[in-house]
């Protein structure tokens, strides 16, 4: 590889890559993200290969690309230039694709993605209601791109923003376009970015640091991981940016060490950009000198803190400090220092090269561009989404997200990950930004997105995200330790059918203290599934304490099953299913289960065709 | 010099020292447990609350960790205070209710009992033995170990602390008294750091005075001769 020395050279070399690559040739994309290798996308993308040899098909090209983001339907496979979208692919399928859809341009209907609905189906990527209604700026190239091919991301554009700002604008013109733009950081907090800039580039010091956190701690969210994954550069050049724009000389990447693909495509990355001169000194021939360091992180929830995150860094126990004195004067080692989160990185190239207004006619008035969610849980079509600020939640949820599956309802979804809020349908037209969440008493957080359906006892769920914070405080201060203990065993008790009213004026009292009196972001937010909760669903809590009940059907010591013998035909699937053998009876009679066997475990309810069982 | 002022009262004091400081030096009484004024302030035990009004926000803050740069306006008893410190003593206590130090600040506070239930331990993970350890004594003997409910004070990997030198400064100022030392005739004893140190003999009266390991990082660390450490106080004394 070469060393591009100047902004024209690097033009030349562009041309070259986009040269080489023909828009009319056959090009295979299949995602071989997390999410599709689970599915087991590897042997597609081998068979594919394998196929297109022995039919001698050398002119088609395969490309194991990043995160396409439609997770539920994986392995995907597109076939380009069409944009012929498959779903479900698997190896045996293959032989089939390369003879009837690459030889003969025939469409397979058996692989298509088909409404839930209508049973229709649908040929195209870009006709798919999952992507259509989405807006990919920063996570669309990663269906096109092969994450470890530098040549792929410059031939879609990469490193022109960086081009364009070493040789044509002013440190102050790249950090006023930021400005502009109204970036906020992605990471959750929702700070300008361009503020937070400007705060470290006043600060007059030889040594400044730019981070990039890609410590995503949130169970469900892996939108951070996607995007390091599957275009680890764009994330490079946005911290260049940045970097230049502060005058800082070096960067790090704080990656968790549980996501070895990343680790892996950012490594290459990194070498590949630094052999060709992007990172190093001189960049471009300009002068200006930037290299970018991995830190790989133990997996702590709490490191994702920004104080912990440095503190961890500098090799020490990875737990907060106190933040009277801003990371923007003394940061990383004493530095003043940038810290920005891997989505808010992936921005400023965009931001850069079309221009702070362009960004700006995207989403709300407060909160421009796009956001990144994981959208999990019970819904459709769990994946990666990425839309304009401002959509609704009905949106994202029904429009994009295909509605609830089984038939059931919606009860809440929970956004900002493990500390953000459950949101009730009452709010489902909420406009989603960042200023809109928190005034629902829930947050942005880092773009995680839990729908809940009515089986889900909101009771059960703040109990289940106190215990995973409960773990993950870092344990240094009393109110955040102690007191989400405290709150975690009050709703433990709830849950138990032991609460007494008192106990809901104990949460509060608890919550707004660990709420306000705990040192880092961790303890701030712990309480808010409790408050939320509270705030919508205290019926549900009433139900546990006044009457015993959990009205989901969830809390196993409140509830009991039964089957119902007039809608009972004796199919005996109950207990075939039955662990204990509780569910007994005999064939086209109706059943029974024995109480004192029963465990509870909800197989018989899952298994009956007929409804027969019943949580009482 | 900044002029800030504390409850009303307007104060100078000089950029960076901290509101606890500032307070303390303005006879102004804020409850601690995990400062020392030797030690690096932590902000652990979050029982130096005070409010804070900064251009027109108020917040709650810890005062031992907060640096004087601009003037604020503070408040050390308001109606949130109090409350939220009640809360932190009423969590203390219910790990650890034996303490005296932590049921005389209770009393203060007009608090009988925690409204939890007692998961007793003796250490309430103030830090203020780590931080003594190293940050004066620089031995480095203890850590900080786990997180959350787990997280613990102990030696590495929970085995003997072989850097303990049995100087007894984590005793002195654990406010809990969770650490014990004693003497059993030839050794020096810390059970909680399952630390056993061998004294040294004086070679003049013959009597056992202090730890080994103690007296030879001593030596090393002020760079003494090697005889230095041979005789007891007493003997020591007398030769002079």
């Amino acid at each position: 590889m070469k060393r591009i020395q100047s902004a024209s050279e690097l033009e030349a070399y562009r041309q070259e890559c986009m040269a080489s690559r023909d828009p009319q040739r056959t090009v295979i994309t299949i995602c071989a993200g997390t999410g599709c290798q689970a599915h087991g996308c590897s042997n597609v993308v081998a068979a594919m290969q394998q196929e297109l040899d022995k039919q001698g098909l050398d002119q088609v090209e395969v490309k194991a690309t990043g995160c396409h983001g439609f997770c539920e339907r994986g392995p995907l496979v597109v076939i380009h230039p069409q944009g012929v979208f498959y779903n479900k692919v698997k190896v045996e399928d293959v032989p089939d694709i390369i003879a009837r859809t690459v030889k003969e341009g025939e469409v397979i209907e058996s692989l298509l993605y088909a409404l839930p609905a209508t049973k229709e189906q649908i040929s195209l990527e870009k006709d798919v209601p999952f992507y259509k209604l989405q807006e990919r700026i920063i996570f669309g190239s990663n269906g096109l791109i092969d994450p470890t091919s530098i040549d792929d991301y410059l031939a879609i554009g990469g490193y022109q923003a960086l081009s364009k700002a070493l040789t044509g604008m002013t440190t102050d013109a790249v950090l006023d376009e930021v400005k502009i733009s109204g970036l906020r950081g992605r990471g959750g907090g929702g700070f300008p970015t361009g503020r937070k800039w400007e705060s470290t580039r006043d600060v007059d010091s030889g040594v400044k640091y730019v981070i990039c956190n890609a410590d995503e701690g949130d169970p469900g969210a892996y939108m951070d991981r996607s995007l390091l994954e599957g275009n680890p550069h764009s994330v490079i050049e946005g911290m260049l940016l940045g970097a230049y724009a502060v005058g800082a000389t070096e960067g790090y990447v704080y990656v968790r060490h549980e996501y070895p693909l990343a680790v892996a495509n950012l490594t290459m990355a990194l070498e590949a950009a630094r052999e060709m001169g992007f990172l190093g000194q001189n960049i471009l021939g300009s002068g200006f000198n930037f290299d970018i360091k991995i830190s790989r992180g133990g997996g702590a929830f709490v490191c994702g803190e920004s104080s912990a995150l440095i503190a961890s860094i500098e090799g020490q126990v990875g737990e907060p400090r106190a933040k009277h004195i801003h990371m923007a004067e003394s940061g990383l080692w004493g530095k003043p220092t940038v810290l920005n989160n891997v989505e808010t990185w992936a921005n400023v190239p965009v931001i850069i090269d079309k221009g702070a207004e362009l960004f700006r006619s995207i989403g709300t008035e407060g909160s421009p561009g796009t956001k990144i969610f994981s959208l999990v849980g019970k819904v459709n079509n769990t994946g990666l989404v990425e839309v304009p600020m401002g959509i609704s939640l009905r949106e994202i949820i029904f429009d994009i997200g295909g509605g609830i599956p089984g038939g059931r309802s919606f009860k809440a979804v929970q956004t900002g990950g493990p500390s953000g809020g459950c949101i009730p349908e009452e709010h489902l037209d909420l406009q989603v930004d960042f200023d809109e969440l928190d005034k629902v008493g829930s947050m942005m957080g880092s773009g995680g997105m839990i729908v809940m359906d009515d089986r889900t006892c909101m009771v059960d769920v703040a109990k289940y995200f106190l215990n995973f914070l409960k773990g993950e405080s870092c344990g240094k201060c009393t109110t955040c330790r102690e007191g989400i203990l405290r709150m975690y065993e009050i709703l433990d008790k709830i849950t138990r059918g032991e609460g007494e009213l008192s106990d809901l004026d104990m949460l509060e009292k608890l919550a707004s203290v660990v709420q306000e009196a705990s040192m880092c972001g961790l303890g701030k937010t712990a309480p808010n599934p409790v408050l939320s909760t509270l705030r919508y669903f205290r019926d549900e809590y009433l139900a546990h304490i006044n009457d015993k009940k959990c009205p989901a059907g969830v809390c196993k010591d409140l509830i009991h099953f039964e089957i119902d013998p007039d809608a009972c035909t004796g199919c005996h699937k109950c207990a075939r299913v039955c662990p204990v053998d509780a569910a007994h009876g005999k064939k086209k009679e109706p059943h029974e289960i024995d109480q004192e066997k029963c465990i509870k475990c909800g197989m018989c309810y899952d298994a009956c065709k007929f409804d027969a069982v019943k949580i009482i | 010099m900044v002029e800030i002022t504390i409850n009303g009262k307007k104060v100078q004091v000089e950029e960076g020292t901290t509101i606890l400081e500032a307070a303390k030096a303005n006879q102004v009484n804020i409850p601690t447990l995990c400062y020392h004024e030797l030690l690096e302030p932590y902000g652990a035990c979050r029982l130096c609350l005070v409010e804070v009004v900064k251009n027109g926000r108020r917040s709650l803050t810890t005062s031992c960790n907060y640096p004087v740069t601009a003037p604020i306006e503070v408040e050390t008893d308001t109606e949130k205070v109090i409350n939220s410190r009640k809360m932190v003593l009423e969590l203390l206590l219910s790990r650890c209710n034996t303490s005296p130090k932590l049921n005389q600040l209770a009393a203060e506070y007009g608090l009988k009992k925690s409204p939890f239930e007692l998961h007793y331990d003796d250490c309430i993970l103030c830090g203020l033995c780590e931080r003594v350890c190293r940050e004066i004594v620089g031995a480095n003997a203890i850590t900080f170990a786990q997180r959350g409910t787990e997280r613990v004070v102990i030696p590495p990997f929970g085995e003997e602390a072989e850097f303990c030198i049995g100087c007894g400064a984590c005793v002195y100022v654990c406010p809990t008294n969770a650490i014990q030392i004693q003497e059993d005739g030839e050794e020096k004893i810390i059970d909680r750091w399952s630390r056993v140190l061998k004294l040294r003999t004086c070679s003049e009266c013959g009597m056992e005075f202090a730890p080994d390991f103690q007296l030879r990082f001593i030596q090393k660390k002020y760079d003494l001769p090697e005889d230095f450490f041979d005789l007891c106080r007493d003997c020591r004394a007398m030769k002079k």
